[in-house]
């Protein structure tokens, strides 16, 4: 019990109170640039939460078994005990990120190509949406166990979705108001992100 | 389009990350203190620039299939340089930077102006480019993070600007400014203030 409780508890932190939009601005491009429709933002958001589970526990893996100081061990070879290649961190990460979306859009359109008409369009996004990236070096950086990690990849990603889609549906309704001439667009837009984060921000008084 | 524009047009009327909306992401994260910013700025400004130009060098080359990993490989590249000499002689800002640092590659300003500028035009109007779009973005994230800085810890450069007596007249710092919906709400005033002054509307 105290596992699940464990992992429960670090969905709702990466869900909610360390909102990887609204509190350290990842994967802003796309958001400002999709959170028009809102079905379009359940579609990326999907892809988002989709591409983030897979991605960020294959990097772990990357990360742990070939990349870290001395990870090279397992192989058994002599002299391979000292090897650091994490200086390659970054170009492996996105190289991985960029082969699964690649790989994702392949089998969606081979299996499920209903699947792949609804996400398809999304996916050569995802493949520079820092939210992506971002996750993973957040992965690497806080140091999580291959169980946290999968958890912390859907739910940072579960998070992306819920305030891009949140967002969606304001600017729907922001189409009846009379904003200011100057402030419309990225304006009125940014000011808006910054009333949701201060609504996310109330969440951080939980404590589990 | 003449040389100087490819220059200056980024700079205030075509500025990315308020007009074209590029390159947020990474824009807001760092602007809680101004040093964080200027580090971030010479940071982007230099991967930009070089991939700009090695992008154009070989725009001739790259198969048009497999372009979005080349442009990737060759911004990583130059981020991983960035990122080593960042640990190595400023390991405390590259901490406080953290993972934004590796963000620069998915920084949609570098991948967006590869995409668009360099790799129709000549190497040297592709580094202008890439000198003038990391300027436009450098001003707006000084400028985000002197507001901040100077209301949310009331100082800049980490040295104190306003004077003690204040404090005691009961005068608090603004803590909203450090924390994320201070940033948002700054960048989005400024976007108010451009727009207003360059005459640009939208509907």
């Amino acid at each position: 019990m105290e596992v699940l409780e464990h992992y429960l508890s670090l969905a709702t932190k990466a869900m909610f109170i360390e909102n990887i939009l609204l509190s350290y601005f990842l994967g802003m491009c796309s958001f400002l640039a999709v959170s028009k429709k809102v079905e379009t933002s359940i579609g990326l958001g999907l892809a988002v939460i989709f591409v983030n589970g897979i991605t960020v526990p294959t990097n772990w893996v990357i990360k742990n078994y070939l990349l870290n100081p001395g990870a090279l061990s397992w192989l058994g070879i002599p002299g391979l005990e000292n090897v650091d290649l994490s200086f390659l961190t970054f170009i492996t990460f996105i190289a991985t990120i960029a082969a699964m979306v690649q790989l994702v859009e392949m089998i969606m359109d081979k299996f499920s190509p209903k699947l792949y008409n609804a996400l398809g369009i999304f996916l050569p996004l995802i493949a520079v949406n820092c939210a992506i990236l971002g996750a993973s070096l957040f992965m690497d950086e806080r140091g999580y166990t291959f169980g946290e990690t999968c958890v912390f990849g859907v739910s940072a990603g579960a998070g992306w979705a819920l305030a891009m889609i949140t967002m969606a549906a304001i600017r729907y309704r922001l189409k009846y108001s009379n904003v200011p001439a100057g402030l419309r667009g990225i304006g009125i837009t940014m000011i808006l992100t910054g009333l949701i984060s201060m609504a996310y921000l109330s969440f951080s008084g939980i404590n589990l | 389009m003449s040389n100087k524009n490819i220059f200056s047009d980024p700079l205030i009327n075509n500025n990315p990350v308020t007009k074209q909306i590029l390159g947020i992401c990474s824009a807001l994260a760092v602007t809680v203190k101004l040093e964080t910013a200027l580090v971030m700025s010479i940071s982007l400004t230099l991967v930009l620039a070089c991939s700009n130009f090695l992008i154009s060098l070989l725009r001739t080359m790259i198969p048009s299939k497999v372009r979005i990993i080349i442009q990737l490989t060759i911004i990583a590249s130059l981020v991983i340089l960035i990122d080593q000499v960042l640990k190595a002689y400023m390991y405390d800002i590259s901490k406080q930077l953290s993972v934004f640092v590796g963000l620069i590659i998915t920084n949609c300003i570098v991948m967006g102006r590869a995409e668009a500028f360099a790799m129709q035009n000549n190497p040297i109007d592709s580094f202008k480019d890439g000198v003038g779009n990391a300027f436009g973005y450098s001003i707006i994230l000084i400028l985000v993070s002197i507001f901040r800085e100077i209301l949310g810890s009331g100082s800049l450069m980490g040295i104190s600007l306003i004077p003690q007596s204040i404090y005691d007249m009961g005068y608090v710092n603004n803590g909203l400014m450090l924390l994320a919906p201070g940033a948002f709400i700054v960048l989005g005033l400024i976007a108010w203030v451009q727009k207003t002054v360059t005459g640009v509307t939208e509907d």
